[in-house]
C-alpha cells in the first residue's frame, strides 16, 4: 500500500514542474516583456524601464528567474495583481468557495438524478425511458452551456420571474463571510430570508454547471450497469431468490460504483471549464469570472497564478481519486506496484 | 485444380462484402448516426451554398428593421423570417454563413491536431526511452488543466482572433490524438506482420507509415469524428468570451455574446445561434458514436 502510495505521488512531481514552467513561460510569450505590458499605452521612459527591470529581477537570466519563481511559488507567493496590488493567492482565496460551492451543488445535483435514470435505463434496456435518457444525455453532453444558461434565464427569470438573474444573493443581505459558502454563512447570520436568497441564486448556475457531468454520469452508469447485470453472480443472486430491486440496488449497483467514481474524479476538470463560462452569465463571483476579467485587463500575475491554482487543484483532485481506486479496488494496487 | 475453377470459387460462395459495404451494413442500423449524417451533410450543403440560400448578404445592415422578430410573431415579415439583430442584420442569413466558420474551425482544427498528434504519437511509440517520457508528460499536463481554460490562457497570450482561437483548440484536443496512436502503434509493433516487415528490411519511415498507420486507422476516425463537435463547441464558447472570432463575423458564438445583452427583451437573437451550435455538434456526436460501433464491433454494446 505505502509503495503504491509513494510511486503514484512520485508521477505527480513531474506534472507539477510541468505546469509552473508553463505558468512561468506563458508570460514570457507575450510580445514585449512585462513592464512595457505593465506601463501599458502611457509608455515609460528608458531609465525608468530599466530601473523597474532590475527591481522585478528581469534582467537577471532566464533560469534563474525560473529558479526565484519556482522558490516564490514553494512560499505560497504567486506575486501580486496589477490591478488591485492584492496578492493573487489571497484573492484567489476569498473567491475560491464561491467557485467551490457551485461545483458542489452541481455535482450533487448530476449525481442525485444521473446515477438512478442510468440504474433505470439499464434495468429497462431498450424500454422508451432508456432511449429517453440517452437521447437526454447526448443532448446535454452536445449542449452548448453559455447558451443553455440564457435560455434558463430567458424562461425562469424573465417569462416566469421566479430566480434572479445575477449574483450570489440579493444585495439587501449583508452576510459575515465565516466559511465563504453562502448557504452555510446565511443560516449562521440568522438574517431571516439571506438563505432562502442564497438558494434561489443558486439554482439556475447549478443547473448550467451541471448539465454536461449530469450527460457523462448518466451514461457511464447506465453502461457499468449494463456490464455488471450481465455477470453469473447477478444470476445467482436471482435464483436464490432475492428480490429485483435488493439484487440490482446492492449486488450490482455496489459494483457497477467503480468506473461512475472514476469517470466523477474526471468531471472536476470539466467542472472548472464549466465554472468559467458559468460564473460569467451569472456574474457568479468565483474564480472563472476573475480570470476572465484578468484577461480583459491584461493582469498578468492573476493569469499565471490563477492558471497555475487551477491545475494543482485537478492534480490534487485526480490524485486523490487514483489512491481512492486503490484503496476500492485491490487489484489496482497491485497490479501498479509490479 | 486448374486455374479456372479457382477462379470461378469466390462467385460461386456467398461472396464476402467488401470492407465499405460490411462498414454501411452497421452503420445504416444505427438511426441515431444516419440522423447525424443526414444533418452534417444539410450543414455542409448550408456552408458550401451559402450565397444562394441566404437572403441577404451577413454584414448588410438595414436601419428599418432593428430587433424585428420573427415572421410568426406580431410585428414580424416574411422579409426577415427568423428576425433580425441589432443592427439590423437577417439573422436565417448569419446563421447559413456561420455554418462555413463553424465547419471550417471543427474540420481544421482536427485536421492540424490529428496530423502533429499522429506524429507525435508515432514517434513516442517507435522511439520509447526519454523522448517517449518526455511528449506523454506533457501530454498529461495538457490534459490535466482544464481544457477550456488552458484554451483561455492560449487566446490570451497570442491575442483574441479566429485564427489563435482555432490553434488553442488544437493544442488542447491534442492529447487525445497522441495517446491513442501511441497505444496502437505499442500494441501493434508487437506482432507478427510488423517483425516479418522488419525482417524484410523495411525501415522505420516505412514501418510507421506503411504498415502500423493503416492499422490504427479506425480510433483515429472515430476520435476525429467526436473532436470536431469538441471543437465547434470550444470555439463556440471562446467566441462567446470575445476571445474566438471577431464581431461582426457571424460566427455562431460570437452572435451569442453579442445578443447576450438583449436576453430581455429579444428572445430570437438568443435562441438561434445556439441552436445551431447544439444541432450541428449533437449530429458530430451521433456520427461519432456510429463510426465507433461500426468500424470497432468489439466496443460496440
Amino acid at each position: 500500500m505505502l509503495r503504491f502510495l509513494l510511486r503514484r505521488i512520485s508521477l505527480v512531481i513531474p506534472t507539477f514542474i510541468g505546469m509552473t514552467l508553463l505558468a512561468f513561460f506563458l508570460i514570457r510569450i507575450v510580445p514585449g516583456d512585462p513592464i512595457e505590458t505593465m506601463a501599458g499605452e502611457r509608455g515609460i521612459d528608458a531609465a525608468r524601464h530599466a530601473a523597474l527591470l532590475k527591481e522585478y529581477g528581469l534582467d537577471r537570466p532566464v533560469l534563474v528567474q525560473y529558479g526565484i519563481y519556482i522558490a516564490r511559488v514553494l512560499h505560497g507567493d504567486l506575486g501580486k495583481s496589477m490591478i488591485t496590488q492584492e496578492p493573487v493567492l489571497r484573492e484567489f482565496g476569498t473567491l475560491f468557495p464561491a467557485t467551490i460551492e457551485l461545483a458542489a451543488c452541481a455535482i450533487l445535483f448530476a449525481l442525485a438524478l444521473g446515477i438512478p435514470a442510468g440504474m433505470i435505463a439499464a434495468v429497462r434496456r431498450n424500454s422508451v425511458f432508456d432511449h429517453g435518457v440517452m437521447g437526454v444525455s447526448l443532448t446535454g453532453y452536445s449542449m452548448p452551456i453559455f447558451w443553455w444558461g440564457l435560455l434558463l434565464i430567458l424562461l425562469f427569470s424573465v417569462q416566469l420571474g421566479w430566480t434572479p438573474v445575477s449574483g450570489r444573493i440579493a444585495v439587501l443581505y449583508d452576510v459575515p463571510p465565516v466559511t465563504g459558502f453562502l448557504t452555510i454563512d446565511s443560516l449562521l447570520s440568522g438574517e431571516k430570508g439571506a438563505f432562502k436568497s442564497a438558494v434561489m441564486h443558486l439554482i439556475l448556475p447549478t443547473i448550467v454547471l451541471g448539465t454536461n457531468p449530469l450527460a457523462i454520469i448518466a451514461r457511464m452508469t447506465r453502461s457499468a450497469m449494463l456490464e455488471v447485470l450481465g455477470e453469473d453472480y447477478i444470476r445467482t443472486a436471482r435464483a436464490k431468490g432475492l428480490s429485483k430491486v435488493r439484487v440490482v440496488a446492492l449486488h450490482a449497483f455496489r459494483n457497477a460504483l467503480i468506473p461512475v467514481i472514476t469517470v466523477i474524479g474526471l468531471q472536476v476538470g470539466v467542472l472548472f471549464t464549466g465554472a468559467i463560462l458559468t460564473e460569467t452569465i451569472f456574474s457568479w463571483p468565483g474564480v472563472g469570472k476573475w480570470l476572465i476579467e484578468a484577461i480583459n485587463r491584461r493582469d498578468y500575475p492573476v493569469l499565471q497564478g490563477g492558471l497555475l491554482m487551477l491545475g494543482i487543484v485537478v492534480m490534487l483532485v485526480n490524485l486523490l481519486v487514483d489512491v481512492m481506486y486503490g484503496v476500492i479496488n485491490p487489484r489496482i494496487r497491485h497490479a501498479s506496484s509490479r | 485444380m486448374t486455374a479456372e475453377t479457382l477462379a470461378t470459387l469466390p462467385t460461386a460462395a456467398a461472396a464476402p462484402p467488401g470492407p465499405f459495404r460490411e462498414f454501411w451494413g452497421y452503420f445504416r442500423a444505427n438511426h441515431g448516426a444516419v440522423g447525424g449524417l443526414v444533418v452534417v451533410v444539410v450543414v455542409l450543403l448550408m456552408a458550401a451554398l451559402a450565397p444562394v440560400l441566404a437572403p441577404y448578404p451577413p454584414d448588410l445592415t438595414n436601419n428599418a428593421a432593428f430587433l424585428q422578430p420573427p415572421a410568426w410573431q406580431t410585428g414580424g415579415s416574411w422579409a426577415y423570417p427568423l428576425g433580425t439583430d441589432a443592427i439590423g442584420r437577417d439573422i436565417l442569413s448569419r446563421l447559413i454563413y456561420g455554418a462555413r466558420l463553424s465547419l471550417l474551425i471543427g474540420i481544421a482544427v482536427v485536421a492540424l491536431s490529428i496530423v502533429v498528434g499522429i506524429a507525435l504519437g508515432l514517434v513516442a511509440g517507435f522511439a520509447r526511452g526519454f523522448t517517449e517520457i518526455a511528449i506523454m508528460r506533457l501530454m498529461d499536463i495538457v490534459l490535466t488543466l482544464p481544457s477550456l481554460l488552458l484554451a483561455i490562457v492560449i487566446v490570451a497570450i497570442l491575442g483574441p482572433g479566429l485564427m489563435n482561437a482555432m490553434l488553442a483548440v488544437a493544442v488542447v484536443i491534442l492529447p487525445h490524438y497522441v495517446r491513442l496512436t501511441r497505444a496502437a502503434v505499442i500494441t501493434e509493433t508487437s506482432k507478427d506482420y510488423v517483425t516479418a516487415a522488419r525482417a524484410n528490411g523495411a525501415g522505420t519511415l516505412r514501418l510507421m507509415f506503411g504498415e502500423v498507420l493503416p492499422n490504427c486507422a479506425a480510433p483515429l476516425i472515430v476520435q476525429a469524428s467526436l473532436g470536431v463537435s469538441t471543437a465547434i463547441l470550444d470555439a463556440a464558447a471562446l467566441g462567446f468570451l470575445g476571445l474566438g472570432a471577431q464581431p461582426p463575423a457571424p460566427e455562431w458564438g460570437t452572435m451569442l455574446a453579442d445578443a447576450r445583452e438583449f436576453v430581455l427583451r429579444a428572445w430570437w437573437v438568443v435562441t438561434f445561434p445556439g441552436l445551431m451550435i447544439l444541432v450541428t455538434v449533437l449530429a458530430f456526436n451521433l456520427l461519432g458514436d456510429g463510426l465507433r460501433d461500426a468500424l470497432d464491433p468489439k466496443l460496440k454494446r
